[in-house]
């Protein structure tokens, strides 16, 4: 069973004139099946967090653990989504989806077959002939989530996927996700700067500060997701009581720390 | 569970067909800066400055010697496009100036491609051809003529060296800055999904090049054409530059004008022909 163990993580920057911690200690512990959510404002180290997690950047202190062996760098356990899509604009759908197979040698029949089947995961199997610029923005996120799950990776590690999504599409798309964590049952590190996105997604929520960038609060066992794979209304999950009370909680939370600040 | 996932993943309608007719496509009712197609007007241009030509010089308004008139440029053409010239007939002269542009541009294009490339890729490399590309590019190739021709001679060779020497930089530098053109978070995406540095250049840098060594390639072959006359001032006995060089030895204006016309047309159909291969070779690009 994949497991994911971040211990005592530190992230320092070199700047003008001494250092910056980006990143004071962060202690994690993730597995099969979790959907980890961190929230928070800008400059709060969750990129910072999310490239130590892919491998783009090493650790000042501290390790991350993948089923016990140290991360070095990025590898294909570790499917990355990111925040504006990552498509090779001279493939078509199919062949984005299969190009990580194609790096690990994977002949193209097999390719094509897992890549079809990635897609149908995200509702995309009728596009797998399409140039990927003639999709839409919210398509080309599904290709994204598919491209990141052909590798069949441990986890999925995703940058404010959303992020350049309109409301509606958001909506869509974060539906589909859920859909392909169920199907899956893949580990997700989820990056988002929406109390409502973060709370209708995670599993747990860690809700991160700015300066040093830190986990302030973590909430456990949100039970939204699960609540929307039951019946599969995400209107009626975020009109409940329960929803609003703990968005708004965890919006205070946000809004009276920045208060502080300011 | 199943039938919950099926209603919410319900396959989307496929994407509407794109608009194929030939009224053009507008983005906005307003006007925007340079919108539209510009063929007819561009027709219009040409056949005003040939009536103007022909006006000035059939009325007597013009002399001859400074400019002749469309006839007697057409009658040159036809002369020596059937060989009644005492000159050698023009399809001589054509080839042997398509063979040196070409040879030179195809000589460029093996060699500036993968220096170009290689600059991109290391500091070595870069250290290395920086210096000598960046002197001699903006030299004016008439200049360093006289050296090629005591290095070289007056043999082919040197018509084609001065030709390739102008095609190589332009196309080394676009294919330098080619291997600039992918993003950061496509390079991530290529390494996040286990791809080896060899497989991140292969399948990431040199694709997103492309566009770029294109338009390279373009500049190319319009710096080569420029070069011709220089390069066939080389004494050269046959070729489109030499053929004008030894015309205005004898003041014929008319074998002068319907030279340039020639090289002018030849370089711009093969401009059309690059265009037509970037729209075939990378649709998308501009589109991501």
């Amino acid at each position: 069973m994949p497991t994911l163990d971040i211990r005592g993580l530190t992230v320092n920057y070199a700047v003008k004139g001494g250092t910056l911690q980006a990143l004071s200690p962060v202690n994690l512990k993730m597995n099969e099946g979790d959907f980890v959510v961190a929230l928070g404002a800008s400059g709060c180290g969750k990129t910072t967090l999310l490239n130590c997690l892919a491998g783009f950047l090493p650790p000042s202190t501290g390790e991350i653990l993948l089923d016990g062996r140290p991360i070095s760098g990025p590898g294909a356990d570790r499917g990355v989504v990111f925040q504006k899509h990552t498509l090779m604009p001279w493939l078509n759908v199919r062949d984005n989806v299969g190009l990580g197979l194609r790096f690990q040698g994977v002949d193209k029949s097999r390719r094509d077959r897992i890549a079809e089947e990635k897609l149908a995961l995200v509702g995309l199997e009728k596009y797998a002939d399409r140039a990927v610029y003639e999709l839409s923005g919210g398509m080309q996120q599904r290709v994204g989530i598919a491209r990141a799950l052909a590798n069949d990776p441990a986890m999925l590690l995703m940058d404010e996927p959303m992020g350049a999504l309109d409301a509606f599409t958001r909506e869509q798309v974060q539906e589909i996700l859920l859909q392909a964590w169920k199907a899956t049952n893949k580990m997700i590190f989820f990056i988002t700067h929406s109390v409502e996105e973060a709370l209708f997604l995670a599993t747990r929520l860690i809700v991160m500060s700015p300066s040093p960038g830190r986990i302030s609060h973590i909430y456990e066992d949100v039970p939204f997701s699960n609540q929307f794979l039951q019946h599969g209304d995400s209107r009626r999950v975020k009109s409940e009581p329960e929803f609003i009370r703990m968005r708004e909680e965890v919006l205070s939370i946000i809004h009276h720390r920045e208060a502080a600040h300011a | 569970m199943l039938d919950n996932a099926a209603t919410i993943v319900a396959p989307p309608a496929p994407i509407a067909p794109v608009a194929t007719g030939s009224a053009p496509l507008k983005t906005s009712r307003f006007k925007v800066p340079g919108e539209g197609s510009s063929v007819s007007i561009s027709i219009v241009t040409v056949l005003v400055l040939l009536t103007l030509w022909f006006l000035a010089t059939n009325t007597g308004w013009i002399k001859p010697l400074f400019l002749p008139s469309p006839q007697a440029v057409m009658k040159q053409f036809i002369e020596y496009a059937t060989g009644t010239t005492n000159d050698k007939p023009l399809w001589q002269h054509f080839a042997a100036s398509m063979f040196r542009v070409f040879s030179a541009f195809a000589l460029a294009c093996v060699t500036a491609i993968p220096i170009g490339i290689a600059m991109g890729m290391s500091r070595v490399a870069r250290g290395i051809f920086d210096p000598i590309i960046e002197f001699y590019r903006p030299l004016p190739p008439l200049a360093y003529l006289p050296l090629i021709i005591i290095w070289f001679g007056i043999d082919e060779l040197p018509k084609v060296l001065l030709i390739f020497l102008s095609c190589f930089a332009p196309l080394a530098l676009a294919a330098r800055s080619g291997m600039r053109s992918a993003a950061q978070e496509q390079i991530n995406a290529a390494y996040s999904m286990g791809a080896s540095y060899a497989q991140v250049i292969r399948h990431v840098v040199l694709p997103s090049a492309m566009p770029d060594i294109l338009v390279g390639m373009r500049i190319a072959i319009g710096f080569g054409w420029t070069t011709l006359v220089a390069a066939e001032m080389v004494a050269a006995n046959v070729g489109l530059g030499q053929m004008v060089l030894n015309a205005s030895n004898f003041l014929r204006t008319d074998i002068v004008i319907m030279g340039i016309v020639v090289i002018g047309i030849v370089a711009f159909s093969f401009d059309l022909l690059m265009r037509y291969l970037e729209k075939v070779l990378v649709p998308w690009k501009g589109k991501v």
